[in-house]
């Protein structure tokens, strides 16, 4: 099997504080820690497992900076052959068709005869889940979003999708295909010692966009449908009252609420 | 007159709530675009969807064909794409559901329409369309203009309100432009959720827990959870990572790809707020979230707030709730 899997390298934001940068078109990122798109993490299990079950060669690829060569580390400590990251200043404002447009070239130009290609559903910084639905678009293939199960059987795959509520639909998807998966479809394994230092070994190729035979006006601002106009700090409709003061204090205080609320059993 | 198409989202026989959040919700940036609401219905017998329908749109359009029973993205784009390029719609509406994740990228792009996905709300500024939707786990709000018309857009779920429309639509039905079966994707079937032991809808109070916990799996930081939400007499629910992880069942998450549930209590521990989680648990009656970061979403649901390490507030409130229980 040839076994694309495309990634992302993303801030983690949970914890941290989001600030909006001046010009109102992105965020700071300096003090923020970098990793792996939580959905790809499972994309990228998923295309391991499917070499270590079928055999074959997984190429992970990405579209970033120098800082995301350490998601694509990542790739190969974990298992993947080989890897590309795509830069170019042009890329700079591109949206997620562009984006979508860029991967195909990649994928047309590293791996052109493909059996599938996992992306995550969605990435957990801009959320468009988008990018690999579009993919399969592009190369004319056929597409899964939300993938929770994934099982291959000559030149076709049977497929779980997740819908809402934890109901399930099954089906079955002709390949070469593009898998978008949800988390949770397995278990990632642990980056090992081993891993670390057969990645050393390894190819990370890094590719411009002419190498991939994209000119500029495909991608950037130009080759893109969506404009980002403005970033901002959504307006509070609703806020908590906040308890205030040591855990013994807030602890006390939500416990005398809770108590006037009738919600602790006696 | 132009057009605004939402698509109606069914399975099973039902319409699906986001259907009429779009057709209600839509209502406004349609007028501003001076456009009329059109519902798109595909589907096998849908005769009782149009009835339910009638009311909430200003026409229906509907599509019948034994090849749309079941939803399938790829046979929904055949019919889409065709109905679009023929009426040109100003822009089409499609759920941020499971369905339109699946369906509405590959739409567009086909037809090199720019698509908004996970729409929360509209501007229309000199004519054109703005597209508002979150980044960064709902903690930045976006501003998005399109290139070009006509527009796409995916909606979030519960981001309108379904509120009765009392229309009268006109039907219009259109012969299907499938000829042949679609063979890429084909349904099979589906798999019910898992049944539990335990149902979380009916519990009256539960911790819900979140990646905030940490490692679940210690038997530690287990313990400790386990303790308050006895004393509260509560069930342990959780956010999805949890699942993902392995560390509670199917049956214990809370949100859009879980449970709905509406407790008395909701004391939620380490819960950013995402909204696929918030979705499953709003209507709570008192809700209590403790994290870390004063600016996590969950504060904006709850109704009241610690802004601490949980592992902190949590073995005290235990505590605190044993010492009330004791001097009663
Ligand atoms: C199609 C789809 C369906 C989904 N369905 C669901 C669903 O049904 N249910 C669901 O929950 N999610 C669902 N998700 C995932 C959702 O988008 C979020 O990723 C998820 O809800 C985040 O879970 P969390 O809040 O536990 O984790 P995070 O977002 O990582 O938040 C962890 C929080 O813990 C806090 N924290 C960390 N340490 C501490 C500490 N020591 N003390 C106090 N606070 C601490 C942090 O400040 C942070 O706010 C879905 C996603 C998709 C794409």
């Amino acid at each position: 099997m040839k076994i694309v899997v495309c990634v992302k390298h993303v801030p983690d934001t949970a914890e941290a504080d989001v600030v909006i940068t001046p010009d109102k078109k992105g965020i700071k990122k300096e003090g923020l820690a970098f990793g792996i798109n939580e959905w790809d993490e499972y994309a990228l299990e998923e295309a391991i497992l499917t070499k270590e079950k079928y055999g074959g060669e997984v190429v992970a690829i990405t579209i970033g900076g120098k800082d995301s060569e350490d998601t694509l580390r990542r790739c190969l400590a974990k298992g993947a052959d080989r890897a590309v990251r795509v830069e170019d200043p042009a890329l700079e404002g591109s949206d997620a068709y562009a984006l979508a447009k860029a991967l195909g070239a990649v994928i047309k130009k590293e791996m052109p005869d493909y059996d599938i290609i996992f992306t995550g559903t969605q990435a957990g910084d801009d959320g468009f889940a988008q990018v690999g639905q579009t993919l399969a678009e592009t190369l004319g293939i056929p597409h899964a979003a939300l993938v929770t199960k994934v099982e291959i059987q000559d030149g076709k795959a049977k497929i779980h999708r997740e819908l809402e509520g934890g109901l399930e639909e099954v089906l079955e998807i002709q390949l070469p295909a593009v898998l978008a998966v949800q988390t949770g479809i397995n278990e990632p394994r642990y980056v090992s010692i081993m891993g670390i230092r057969k990645a050393k070994k390894k190819e990370l190729k890094v590719l411009n966009l002419s190498d991939v035979g994209l000119s500029p006006d495909e991608v950037g601002e130009k080759g893109s449908l969506l404009k980002l106009e403005e970033l901002y700090v959504p307006p509070v409709e609703k806020m908590a009252e906040i308890l205030t003061g040591a855990p013994e204090e807030t602890a006390a205080r939500l416990a005398s609420i809770l108590d006037e609320k009738g919600l602790i059993p006696k | 007159m132009a057009e605004v198409f939402v698509l109606v989202e069914h399975r099973r026989g039902e319409i699906r709530d986001i259907t009429f959040e779009m057709l209600s919700g839509c209502r406004d940036v349609a007028k501003s675009l001076d456009a009329s609401v059109t519902a798109v219905l595909l589907g096998k017998n849908v005769d009782n969807f149009v009835e339910q329908l009638k009311s909430w749109a200003d026409k229906i359009l509907v599509v019948e064909d034994d090849k749309l029973e079941n939803f399938n993205a790829e046979a929904y784009q055949k019919v889409l794409s065709h109905l679009i390029k023929e009426r040109n719609p100003v822009l089409t509406l499609i759920g941020h559901t499971s369905f339109g994740m699946d369906l509405a990228p590959a739409l567009a792009a086909e037809l090199g329409i720019p698509l908004a996905t996970d729409c929360i709300g509209f501007e229309v500024k000199d004519g054109a369309l703005i597209a508002i939707r979150q980044m960064y786990g709902g903690k930045v709000n976006a501003r998005f203009s399109f290139k070009k018309s006509p527009y796409m857009a995916t909606i979030r779920s519960a981001a309108f309100k379904a509120e009765e429309l009392g229309l009268s639509a006109e039907v219009e039905k259109v012969p299907s432009p499938l000829t042949e079966e679609v063979t890429t994707k084909r349904f099979l079937e589906y798999v019910e959720a898992v049944v539990g032991e335990v149902d979380i809808t009916q519990a009256e109070r539960i911790v819900a827990i979140g990646r905030g916990v940490g490692d679940y799996s210690d038997e530690k930081v287990r313990s400790m959870i386990e303790e308050l939400a006895n004393e509260l007499g509560a069930v342990i629910a959780c956010s999805r990572p949890i699942v993902d992880k392995g560390w509670l069942p199917k049956d214990r998450q809370v949100g859009t790809s879980g449970k709905t549930v509406k407790p008395k209590l909701y004391l939620a521990l380490g819960i950013s707020g995402a909204f696929q989680h918030v979705a499953g648990m709003s209507a709570s009656e008192t809700i209590v979230a403790v994290n870390k970061d004063p600016k996590a979403p969950i504060f904006t649901v709850a109704d009241y707030g610690i802004v601490d390490d949980l592992f902190k507030v949590v073995p005290a409130l235990t505590e605190k709730i044993r010492e009330i229980k004791g001097g009663s």
